[in-house]
């Protein structure tokens, strides 16, 4: 583990790994979204406002996955301070927030044909829009920390507290009345409500989601490295000089 | 004791902690964060005044439509509530199929005034072909 926690050696790897991810993300989620904008059926009650699952779902799974992933990166840097660990975090938390958002607009945009509303206060929708602002707030509070060249202890402690908000998440639509639907798709089980033909392009859009969240995240942290180095570098030029 | 096992025990301190101030504040807050009541939930205790959600499966055929008003009857399996709207349907509003009224429940009468309807949606995804295939071999009834 700890091996693999040396920049030098991330980078490495990175630069190999980067391009593969990003490439199977990128022909994962056009197959995944061809078919299900394109060539599978539309739903027996939705009609074609079903497609928008095919955006709204791997959203809100990346959205809530990679709020978990942001905080293991954060208790990672808390804990064992691997430098890599909050440039992880770092990097997790824009990608998160944006697929986040994905999530709320697309399911917004859902909502209006099928409920006849945009929006309600139920605790579905309420918990995957704190789940939003938890990112902006560690945006924000880590900007600063990063700014001032510190460590990034607050914004650890604020992704580890919010992580609460992930089972509220996953059973509001079990412990409240929501109008939100329950889930259609038990991983624990590993049954779905959703027929095979619609079932399959969901999974391809997942998998292609996933892979591209990781390719982001991926690339982020290669940036933020080399900008780490090209600081240091003109910090030392900048001694030299004075 | 290293640092960092210290640092280690501290997080999985904290995150105890955190989580049994969740579940307390969760027992709490219990029925407040409900979206709405069902008709089991009104039928013990006095009929609210307040204006409340309703929710529930539309009963079949329980629809009648008198001009711009429509009436059906909202239904748990168990009980159910009579209610009366007037305005705009959505789409997915139909019989057997979820539905969420916004209004008054009538003390007198137990009828409930809906100002806002909201259909709600089930977690079952299918082609129109394969729910037609079901509805003829019984597998599942008309939209459910």
């Amino acid at each position: 583990m700890h091996r693999y926690a040396n920049p030098t050696r991330f980078l490495k790897i990175a630069r190999v790994v980067t391009p593969i991810v990003a490439l199977l993300g990128l022909a994962l989620t056009a197959a995944g979204l061809w078919i299900g904008l394109f060539a599978s059926p539309p739903d027996y009650q939705q009609g074609e406002s079903v497609r928008i699952m095919y955006v709204h779902v791997p959203a809100a799974w990346l959205g809530a996955g990679g709020y978990m992933s942001l905080a293991i990166a954060s208790a990672t840097a808390l804990i064992w301070r691997h430098p890599l660990a909050t440039i992880a975090a770092r990097a997790i938390a824009p990608a998160g927030a944006a697929f986040t958002a994905i999530c709320l607009i697309s399911g917004s945009l859902w909502g209006k044909p099928t409920w006849g509303t945009y929006w309600v206060w139920d605790a579905r929708l309420t918990s995957m829009l704190v789940l939003l602002f938890l990112y902006l707030g560690y945006l924000a509070l880590s900007a600063s920390e990063a700014e001032k060249g510190g460590e990034a202890r607050a914004s650890s402690i604020l992704a580890l507290v919010g992580v609460i908000n992930l089972p509220i998440i996953k059973y509001s639509v079990e412990w409240w009345n929501t109008l939100h639907q329950g889930s259609s798709i038990s991983v624990v089980n590993a049954s779905s409500k959703i027929a095979p033909e619609l079932l399959t392009p969901l999974l391809l859009s997942v998998a292609g989601f996933s892979f591209l969240f990781a390719a982001i995240v991926l690339m982020r942290m290669r940036a933020m490295l080399a900008q780490s180095r090209v600081d240091a570098r003109s910090r030392r030029m900048a001694e030299a000089l004075a | 004791m290293k640092a960092k096992h210290q640092r280690l025990w501290l997080v999985v301190g904290a995150l105890t902690a955190l989580g049994g101030a969740g579940v307390l504040a969760f027992s709490t807050l219990g029925e407040k964060a409900t979206y709405f009541y069902a008709p089991s939930d009104l039928a013990t205790g006095p009929a609210p005044t307040d204006a409340i959600r309703l929710g529930g499966m539309v009963e079949k055929g329980s629809i009648q439509r008198d001009g711009e008003t429509i009436r059906f009857v909202v239904t748990d399996m168990a009980k159910t509530v009579p209610v009366t709207y007037t305005g705009i349907l959505p789409d997915l509003f139909r019989e057997g199929q979820g539905v969420i009224a916004e209004g008054r429940i009538d003390p007198a009468t137990g009828t409930f005034t809906a100002e806002t309807i909201l259909a709600k949606h089930d977690e079952k995804y299918m082609p129109p072909e394969v729910a037609g295939a079901m509805k003829k071999t019984g597998a599942v009834t008309a939209g459910n």
